[in-house]
Parts: C-alpha cells; sequence; structure tokens
C-alpha cells in the first residue's frame, strides 16, 4: 500500500522506509516554534531536563506575537523569560517587537519553513506551513521543550481525507470561504487526528495566500495537519524568500485514503461561521440581517497581503458605518510596509479604521478590540469560541477579509455584491 | 492506580478558551490558572470541585488552541481524570506530556450523569459509574504512552532514556 504525502514526509524523518496509519515513530525535527504565551512553560519545562542546551540553535525560532507590545506587566515579564532565553542560547530566530510578525505569516515570509521539513509549534496555528508542502502541526509547551533540547518528536502517524478541489473561485470568494466550506461540512471534529491532503488542478487557481489561509484552518477540523502538493507557484514562494534547499515529496498513486471529498471551487459562495462552532456556516446570502459593532481584519489567518489587497479594494472612497470600529492588523512588519507602500494604509484611515501593529491581539480576546457583553464582531480570525474575544456572551462572526470590509461599509455582515461590487 | 470522584458533566467540543480563557493567559503560575478553570463554561466549577473529582464530556473534548496551560489548570483544579467520547490531539498529547490522566470511552461518556460517583482504574482501563452500578471498558493506552505516564510526563521520560 502506497503512503500519502503526510506519511512520506514523517518516514523520511523517522529514517524508515515505509510508515503505516496508526504506527508511533519518533522523527527528526527541521524547526521547533514558539510565542510568548507557550515559550515561557517550555523553558520552565526545559530547566526541569537533565539536558540544559539546545539542539540546534538554528532551528528554533521564538516569536513573541500574542500579547507584544506587552499589554501589561505579566506579559512583560513572560516576554522577558523568551527574551532571556534566547539570549542566553544565542537563538538565531528570535524576533523582538519591531521585526516580529504573527508567526505563522513570518516565519514563511523568512524562509524559515519550506517543502519537506517537519515542524512543531506551541502553537495550533502550526499546521499553516503545508501550504508550502512541510508536515508542520501543533504541540503544547512540553513537547516545545522536549523539541528544543532533542531536536525529536514522537508521533502517531495519521490517515488522511484526500480534498480533490477542481475549478476557479469566483470573484471576492478566496482561501478562507473554501476552508469555511469545508469545516461545515466535515464539522469541527470531522478530520480529527488526521491529515487533510489537498489534491486537484483547482490547485493552480489558488494564490499562496489562499493556500496558507486554509492549511492554517485544518486544525479547526480536529486535522493533525493540512498539506498541499509544491507547483511552480510553491517554488517560486520558496526561491523568493528562502536560501534553504527544499524537498518536494509526492503521494502515491495508490496511497490509501479514509475519504474522498471533491469540492468544485467555483461553487463555493463568500460564507460565514456564526457562533459559537467554525462548524456552523451560512453563506452570506442566506443570511437575514444582523447588525454588528466591530469587524477586524488580521491574524495568521487573514493577515496577508492579498487579505489587505482585497479589503482596501473594497473599502476605497466609502467610509465605516457610524458606530462601527474597524481594526486592521498587517499580520508582520514587511506585510505592513508593503501596504504603506500600496497606499492601502492610507485607504484604512480615510475609510475611518484603525490600522495596528502585528500582534494576535483579538483573535484571542487578548487585547486591541475586546469585545462588550451583547457585541457583535465579524472577524478574518479561526475561531469563535464562547468568550473567545471578550465577554461570554459576545458574539464573533469568522468570515473572508472581503466580506469583512463590505460588513465594515454597512454595519450588518454583507458581502461585496451588497454594496454594488 | 485509581481515581474516584464526583462527576462533573459536559458537552460535545469544550474547548481550551473555556478551559482557560486567554485573558488569564499572562500567568503562566499553574495554581493562578487553576483558579480560572472551566470559568467560561461553568462559572461554579473551581467553587464546587474537590480533590479527586472527574471531568466526563462528550466528542472533541479540548479543541482549539494548543495552550498546555488547559491540562494543567484541570490538573492543578484537583481532577484526577477526563473521560471524553473523543479528545482533540493536541489536548491528548499535552494531557499525557503534563501527567494528567485522560481516557476515550464513548459508552461511558454517553451514560455517566452529572454528580455520578465513578472510578477510574488505570491499568485495567475500567470505568465504573458507583451511582448506576454499570461498567465500562475504556481504550488503554499504547505502552509507549504508559512509559510516558508511569516517568509523570516527558521531560521524566527524557531525563531517564
Amino acid at each position: 500500500m502506497g503512503m500519502t504525502m503526510t506519511q512520506k514526509i514523517l518516514a523520511a524523518h523517522a529514517g524508515l522506509d515505509e510508515v503505516k496509519a496508526g504506527q508511533l515513530i519518533e522523527a527528526d525535527l527541521d524547526l521547533v516554534l514558539g510565542n510568548d504565551i507557550t515559550s515561557p512553560v517550555a523553558i520552565h519545562e526545559m530547566e526541569k531536563m537533565t539536558v540544559k542546551t539546545v539542539f540546534d540553535k538554528d532551528k528554533i525560532a521564538l516569536v513573541p506575537d500574542h500579547f507584544v507590545p506587552n499589554k501589561d506587566i505579566k506579559s512583560a515579564e513572560h516576554c522577558k523569560c523568551v527574551r532571556e532565553f534566547a539570549m542566553k542560547h544565542d537563538i538565531t530566530n528570535y524576533f523582538e517587537v519591531g521585526q516580529m510578525g504573527i508567526e505563522h505569516a513570518l516565519l514563511p515570509e523568512q524562509g524559515l519553513t519550506v517543502a519537506g521539513d517537519v515542524i512543531i509549534g506551541a502553537d495550533s496555528h502550526t499546521c499553516t506551513y503545508g501550504a508550502l508542502g512541510a508536515f508542520s502541526t501543533g504541540v503544547g509547551s512540553t513537547d516545545m521543550a522536549a523539541g528544543m533540547a532533542t531536536g525529536k518528536a514522537w508521533f502517531k502517524v495519521p490517515s488522511a481525507i484526500q480534498f480533490v478541489l477542481t475549478g476557479k473561485l469566483n470573484t471576492w470568494v478566496s482561501g478562507k470561504d473554501v476552508i469555511l466550506h469545508i469545516i461545515g461540512m466535515i464539522g469541527v471534529d470531522g478530520a480529527l487526528y488526521q491529515s487533510m491532503e489537498f489534491t486537484g488542478d483547482g490547485i493552480a487557481n489558488l494564490s499562496m495566500d489562499d493556500r496558507f489561509t486554509i492549511a492554517n484552518m485544518a486544525i479547526e477540523a480536529g486535522a493533525k495537519n493540512g498539506i498541499f502538493p509544491v507547483d511552480d507557484l510553491a517554488r517560486q514562494y520558496m526561491n523568493e524568500h528562502s536560501k534553504r534547499p527544499f524537498k518536494e515529496y509526492v503521494a502515491d498513486e495508490d496511497a490509501e485514503y479514509d475519504r474522498v471529498i471533491e469540492i468544485d471551487l467555483s461553487t463555493i459562495k463568500p460564507t460565514v461561521s456564526f457562533p459559537h462552532l467554525p462548524e456552523n456556516t451560512h453563506t452570506v446570502d442566506s443570511i437575514e440581517d444582523i447588525a454588528i459593532n466591530q469587524v477586524v481584519i488580521g491574524s495568521c489567518t487573514n493577515g496577508r497581503l492579498d487579505d489587505l489587497r482585497c479589503a482596501a479594494k473594497i473599502l476605497e472612497g466609502k467610509k465605516v458605518a457610524k458606530g462601527l470600529r474597524v481594526i486592521v492588523i498587517p499580520a508582520t512588519q514587511a506585510i505592513y510596509l508593503k501596504a504603506i507602500e500600496e497606499g492601502l494604509v492610507q485607504i484604512f484611515i480615510n475609510a475611518g479604521a484603525v490600522v495596528s501593529t502585528p500582534t494576535c491581539g483579538p483573535c484571542l480576546g487578548g487585547y486591541m478590540g475586546i469585545l462588550a457583553e451583547g457585541e457583535r464582531c465579524v472577524s478574518t480570525t479561526n475561531r469563535n469560541f464562547v468568550g473567545r474575544m471578550g465577554h461570554v456572551n459576545s458574539e464573533i462572526y469568522l468570515a473572508s477579509p472581503a466580506v469583512a470590509a463590505a460588513s465594515a461599509v454597512t454595519g450588518k455582515i454583507s458581502q461585496p455584491a451588497d454594496i454594488g461590487m | 492506580m485509581k481515581a474516584e470522584g464526583s462527576v462533573f458533566k459536559y458537552g460535545d467540543n469544550v474547548d481550551t478558551d473555556v478551559i482557560i480563557p486567554a485573558r488569564y493567559l499572562n500567568s503562566s503560575d499553574p495554581k493562578e490558572l487553576a483558579l480560572h478553570c472551566m470559568e467560561d463554561i461553568d462559572k461554579d466549577f473551581i467553587k464546587n470541585v474537590k480533590k479527586g473529582d472527574i471531568i466526563v464530556a462528550n466528542k472533541n473534548f479540548g479543541c482549539g488552541s494548543s495552550r498546555e496551560h488547559a491540562p494543567i489548570a484541570i490538573k492543578v483544579a484537583g481532577v484526577s481524570c477526563v473521560i471524553a467520547e473523543t479528545f482533540a490531539r493536541i489536548f491528548y498529547r499535552n494531557a499525557i506530556n503534563i501527567g494528567l490522566p485522560i481516557i476515550e470511552c464513548p459508552e461511558a461518556a454517553k451514560a455517566i450523569a452529572n454528580g455520578d460517583t465513578v472510578c477510574v482504574d488505570f491499568d485495567s482501563g475500567v470505568i465504573t459509574d458507583k451511582t448506576t452500578g454499570k461498567s465500562f471498558q475504556g481504550q488503554a493506552f499504547p505502552e509507549f504512552m504508559q512509559k510516558i505516564i508511569k516517568a509523570e510526563g516527558l521531560v521524566n521520560y527524557i531525563n531517564e532514556k
């Protein structure tokens, strides 16, 4: 029996010719990642270990991004702990405020994640790098500590669901709509313990930013990882961003999948996930008027340049609805600079939005846009759990940058067609 | 090794944001985290939980964020075991890595009611609802994970290697 793309990468990193779903293996790691919330716990765990040094100072990435610039004294203490650890161990890829970005947008941009890698990160959205053909998955702080010390991690080899994508997305429909559509179809545990392997000629019609968004939310279906085959667009991206050689793995023709799901991209409509689970999806054309109080455009899911360009195109020359707060968060400094150069930031500010330095802030209810009781937010982030962005009686509606921007103009959940675009 | 206690019963998809809301993640002090355990789904949990009590839930327990703070908060709050129909995979790893016993058992998760007294035998995987007298066979851990649990977590396991 053949292997899936994920299984091939894992086998190679475990020094095995073949692996099977369910097999427990120990794999070599190409990168271990942590942020300002998870790293302090990992650093504390590492202090208990007999191994006192990191396995490779070039293969660890420490990115304070959740509560930075420090939101309060406790957060400052956490960041200080991470900074001191980075200095003590001479960690090459430590990103201070000023150079940092939201980790899952930053690391591919910095060329630290490439095809064929095995990457663990103490952040659930580490699965983002599957867009480049890497195996990457979220773990906890203890796994991160063990990874930093030994350069290895244990895995149960996952089985897979194959998604065969065909056709082309319509105007104003993006990767976010694709992944929300999929989660709506299979549920928040629809891919539990499995890989989501994306295939099909429709992938050629998806931008890299679309693919990052889709892989990013694989965890929202419970998946271990989401992964795309490597094509010319991915190769071009890696050649532009990375000096590291990459290795392309291709699933065997006779690879076994638990399930095969075919999706014609041209049939997907602007989609929104209602509170309080990402699987509660509705197409925007099917919903009643839902008035909102806030819009967030950003995060590791949708804070990339394509996302900001799309939102700016809709907001250009328009004003945000009265009484509505619109918060735009470019995911990295490079994206921020580009957004300034292209005049996107000017469009946002002229429309009445606020533009923030890169941070995960509002996505997890940290700061920079917390909701009061009864408030509703349309957000391009990835989770709409109870209390995720603030009060337990507030509501988050997950959507694409296009839907978020159109909603910013009308003050209710809308799609670009609703404002004549 | 056995656990026995009163059951706190929850439904599907109990996510890590309700287990420990991110507004408290500016601390990594286990005792402080435990004070807010389950706060957004059951604000009285921390007032009512006693050492040894057991959480029972339906499918996909611990979905969402990778925060290890979630199983830490549950363990330090005094919970001796979590039984669920299924667990989200990062939570599953994290619980084993910090030494919080968890057992997948769909039958037990469905049948056990809030407030029941339940006993779990970790060696055999047998779960007994003493209130109703029913017993269930939970899924035992693979040998590899048993070694980690026996070492009381991944750090000790690595230190012993």
